[in-house]
């Protein structure tokens, strides 16, 4: 190791910050507290022509540090905030609205309402246009916020419903919370991002309000506006409201198909590949097969009954019409190398024998299609299905062995 | 005293103002006449004494007053010998060597105590008090030849200077509480050598020196950086009324410790500016001489008190134990300038290597050969083994590596007086402050630790053994038997071979080094044993190795001369 002899202020200040950082990460929080203290005076601008800009880095490990100390408390992280903020005009609304976070955090719910509140009204010269981005957030946050409130006065207010009370006063507030909420809400959701939890509030909201033009809009910007970043949980969120309000099929499909584009193994596509094996036309019963493999290809699906259930389903369903093979073909020509050991390895037959019988019946009806009725995997589970008598493995048996030739044909 | 009567009151009732001027306690009656008296905030303080009768303005509004680079330079020095006195060093350092050196420097760099015009002859300065004990030491050369032969006294400074400064110091007073702040920095002071804060501790050194006190460049350094002895923030020290702000802080602030070499050049630099003559002869019975110095690391070091017998034969075998080598002669430049301390750790490195070859091999070849004889021959003292010496040593070493490298992150730069560079930024430079305290009392709380209310004492030795130690961990007693065998009546090494560290030394001159350390390249053994050393000195392991190459080179110039083909490895 080398030691430096030669050690000036910037020197001494950097390995000062190397043992809290060392200290962090190995959670001695004491022990970074402790250096931390002799790292603070790094804010006392030097005498040299170099700036070190420590400011932002106390405020980071600082937070830190009292996030973790066992001693630290409330009062103190905001004290210490509150110091932060002072220290750089530049940073002010950013240390703001973590400051707001970490309240909320901590169930402060009321207190960070405050600060957002404050920091909204926060005005410094040309800084408040530099920092535009971050008050787009803090009012996005108050809106938020402000949803929370009409959330809660609305649950009262149907209690009261209920119990038979009109309460003027409760419905008067909820309502301003709505329009405050909505504004800030309809304003964060114009700027391309990702704000997933702002446009679900947003679209709560206006369907309360029985606006559902606004909120079809809403969501369709939300997941078709090229401008914004792909966003998987734009199209459920679409998805749901259109299947909320019984939308066509057709529209719903197109949803969904733009899901399935973006994440082939979401969750949905079992709903998906329902719908489409139902539908009359070709093209869609297509695309279901594509759909529900498509899945399968995933680890977080291997031990799915349902979406077995639903390839089982299509598969049989194309083996006994004997047509169009093709598409089984298809699918399965990019597949064959891989999935045997990835599926149906005699050792995921016998665990999933022994963990899941339901699981094993369908994935042995597809394996053997798939693969013939002489394949590891099928022949393990049928076996132990029909030593234990249990009836649907018989005609299992029966029906892979009638239709095994289909199989030849798939591999050939 | 002065006894007259009052112009306007008759009365005999005197009192000083501030500014030094006599004035009647009855009538309120200001004089014009001021008492000649040292002020005790200075050495001497002749110059602003006359200053004030003249040149210098009334008291700022501001509760200032004005003053010079050079006297805060002064008072810089002054309490640093104040600290070292302290420390023991005896008083003369500070009453008279470093006091003299310092007027010979105002004078050299005309900044006071030289010709003027108007000058008025004045009383020599008497040296050297007959204080002195003369029997211990060789008779030192009469420092009142250093004394000043201008004329000196009335000091309205150099005019031109003073006139100078004056046209400027309207215009300046903003960039600097000094008078001559921006004026010291702008002009090219070269010829003059500038004085710097590393500086102070040249000059101390010099005196140090010149007393041949018993405490090494290295000593003086860790004192410094230790807190011992001010240089950090040491313009805390000054009195209230010298005003620091703007250019003042470039010159009198410290962002760095002090580092030996620059230290040590800038010394020979004064000593050749200043015309000292020869200082006094560093002999044998001086600390500074390579024998005692290597008495006190031996004993540092944990090494067995033997070797210092081995230590004096190389000593005396490469001649550097004589006074005309060792002692310091200014601007001499065909001598090698000796680091005493630097010298003595390379003269013990040079010992192992002889002893022990350090290469990796042979050292624990002959480790266990003195384990087995421990084992075998209880009584008598124990054989020195070169492994558990390494082991306690490197244990040792690495916790208070740890400790240092640890203190040096924990350092604290600033002090409760912030400066500012102008008004301006007073008020900002004053909430960070408190800011900096604020946050400082918050997370001391929560690091739980106590802060330790003392420095540590100062002390020579930072690492001690004790033969009282029942672990065996202190080396002092062993013997080298089991490494050396009697040839001719002498005692010489069983270590039959040596590697030099270079082969051909660097032209000092162009590279401004004599030998190139690369850790690779060189045995692990002689690694940790320039590590320590180093870690001792507080240096780099290079300067060692340096120091090394060059004994080496000395030692066995005889054979290099013979330019033998395999020159990296000789027999003795």
């Amino acid at each position: 190791s080398s030691h430096e002899h030669k050690l000036n202020f910037k020197k001494s200040k950097e390995v000062c910050l190397s043992y809290i950082q060392d200290a962090m990460l190995q959670k001695q929080w004491k022990r970074a507290a402790e250096f931390l203290t002799f790292y603070v005076e790094s804010l006392e601008k030097d005498f040299s022509t170099q700036y070190m800009g420590p400011s932002e880095t106390i405020w980071r490990i600082g937070t830190e540090i009292l996030c973790h100390h066992s001693y630290s408390s409330m009062k103190e992280f905001n004290s210490f905030t509150e110091q932060m903020k002072t220290l750089g005009v530049k940073r002010y609304l950013k240390v703001c609205l973590e400051h707001a976070f970490h309240l909320l955090c901590n169930g402060l719910i009321d207190e960070a309402y405050q600060n957002l509140s404050l920091a909204e009204s926060w005005r410094f010269g040309e800084q408040t246009a530099i920092q535009d981005k971050e008050m787009k957030l803090i009012q996005a946050y108050r809106g938020l916020l402000d949803y929370y409130s009409w959330s809660k006065q609305k649950t009262i207010l149907l209690e009261h419903g209920q119990d038979g009370f009109e309460d003027l006063s409760v419905e008067q507030e909820m309502h301003s919370y709505f329009r405050k909420a909505a504004v800030n809400l309809k304003e964060i959701i114009k700027i391309p991002g990702v704000w997933d939890l702002f446009v679900k509030c947003y679209v709560d909201l206006l369907e309360f309000y029985g606006d559902h033009n606004e909120a079809r809009q809403v969501l369709n910007e939300y997941a078709y506006n090229s401008k914004f970043p792909a966003n998987p949980n734009a199209h459920v969120y679409l998805y749901q409201f259109l299947k909320r309000h019984g939308e066509s099929k057709k529209s719903l499909v197109s949803a969904l198909k733009i899901l399935h584009d973006i994440v082939p193994s979401h969750e949905l596509m079992i709903d998906f590949n329902t719908m489409l094996q139902k539908s009359k036309k070709r093209k869609k019963r297509r695309l279901g097969l594509e759909v529900i493999f498509a899945a399968l290809d995933y680890a977080g699906w291997k031990e799915n009954v349902k979406a077995w259930s639903c390839l089982a389903r299509q598969v049989k369903q194309i083996v006994i019409s004997e047509k169009p093979l093709d598409w089984i073909k298809q699918e399965w020509n990019s597949r064959k190398d891989w999935w045997p050991a990835f599926h149906f390895s005699r050792y995921l037959a016998k665990r999933n024998w022994q963990e899941n019988e339901s699981l094993s019946y369908e994935k042995a009806l597809v394996a053997g299609i798939l693969l013939g009725k002489d394949c590891k995997y099928f022949k393990y589970v049928s076996h132990q299905g029909c030593k234990a008598q249990v009836k649907r493995f018989r005609i299992l048996k029966k029906f892979v062995n009638k239709h095994n030739p289909v199989y030849l044909r798939i591999s050939g | 005293d002065f006894n007259e009567r009052c112009a306007q009151c008759s009365e005999v009732n005197w009192g000083l103002t501030d500014g030094g001027r006599f004035y009647c306690r009855s009538c309120h009656n200001v004089t014009e006449r001021t008492r000649e008296v040292v002020n005790t905030d200075f050495i001497s303080n002749t110059r602003i004494q006359t200053i004030s009768k003249g040149l210098r303005k009334q008291e700022k509004p501001d509760g200032g007053c004005e003053w010079y680079v050079c006297e805060g330079f002064q008072l810089v020095l002054k309490k640093q010998a104040e600290a070292l006195e302290a420390l023991g060093v005896c008083p003369q350092m500070k009453d008279e060597i470093l006091c003299n050196f310092w007027r010979r420097y105002l004078q050299k760099s005309k900044q006071a105590y030289c010709n003027r015009p108007a000058g008025e002859t004045v009383k020599a300065l008497s040296v050297c008090d007959s204080s002195t004990d003369v029997e211990s030491e060789p008779e030192r050369p009469s420092l009142l030849h250093l004394s000043l032969s201008e004329s000196e006294g009335d000091l309205q400074t150099d005019c031109s200077f003073a006139s100078s400064t004056s046209r400027v110091s309207e215009s300046t007073s903003v960039c600097s509480g000094s008078v001559d702040g921006s004026l010291y920095l702008m002009k090219n002071q070269r010829e003059k050598l500038r004085m710097t804060m590393p500086m102070t501790l040249s000059f101390c050194y010099m005196a140090l020196l010149w007393l041949r006190e018993p405490m090494t460049l290295s000593d003086l350094l860790r004192f410094v950086v230790e807190g011992h002895i001010p240089y950090l923030n040491v313009f805390q020290h000054f009195p209230e009324k010298m005003k620091l702000c703007g250019l003042d802080l470039k010159i009198f602030c410290v962002e760095s410790w002090p580092v030996y070499e620059e230290v040590y050049n800038k010394m020979l630099e004064l000593a050749a500016f200043l015309d000292l003559p020869r200082f006094p002869d560093i002999t044998d019975s001086c600390f500074l001489h390579p024998d005692m110095l290597c008495m006190k690391y031996l004993m540092e070091a944990n090494l067995p008190d033997e070797l210092h017998n081995w230590t004096c034969r190389v000593v005396k075998k490469i001649c550097i134990g004589e006074a005309d080598f060792l002692t310091l002669v200014p601007g001499n430049k065909s001598t090698r300038n000796v680091k005493y301390d630097v010298l003595a750790a390379a003269v013990i490195v040079v010992v192992l290597k002889l002893l022990f070859l350090l290469d990796d091999h042979y050292e624990w070849l002959l480790s266990d050969f003195a384990e087995e004889s421990n084992k075998n021959n209880k009584e008598g003292g124990p054989y020195f083994a070169f492994k558990k010496w390494y082991k306690v040593i490197k244990c040792s070493l690495d916790v208070e590596q740890k400790k240092l490298d640890e203190e040096r992150a924990k350092y604290l730069w600033r002090c409760e007086k912030p400066l500012f560079y102008s008004a301006k930024k007073k008020s900002k430079v004053l909430k960070r402050r408190q800011m900096v305290v604020s946050l400082q009392d918050q997370f001391g709380k929560l690091s739980g630790s106590v802060q330790p209310a003392e420095k540590p004492k100062p002390s020579s030795f930072q690492l001690s053994w004790s033969e009282e130690n029942t672990d065996g961990s202190c080396f002092h007693g062993h013997s080298l038997k089991g490494i050396l065998q009697e040839k001719c009546g002498l005692l010489t090494a069983m270590n039959p071979a040596y590697w030099l560290c270079t082969v051909k030394l660097c032209t000092e001159k162009l590279c401004g080094h004599l030998a190139h350390y690369r850790e690779v390249d060189f045995p692990q053994s002689y690694h940790f044993v320039l590590r320590l050393f180093s870690f001792l000195l507080r240096i780099q392991p290079s300067y060692i190795h340096d120091e090394v190459c060059v004994i080496e080179h000395k030692l066995f110039n005889k054979k290099l001369c013979k330019k033998s083909k395999y020159n990296t490895r000789l027999r003795k």
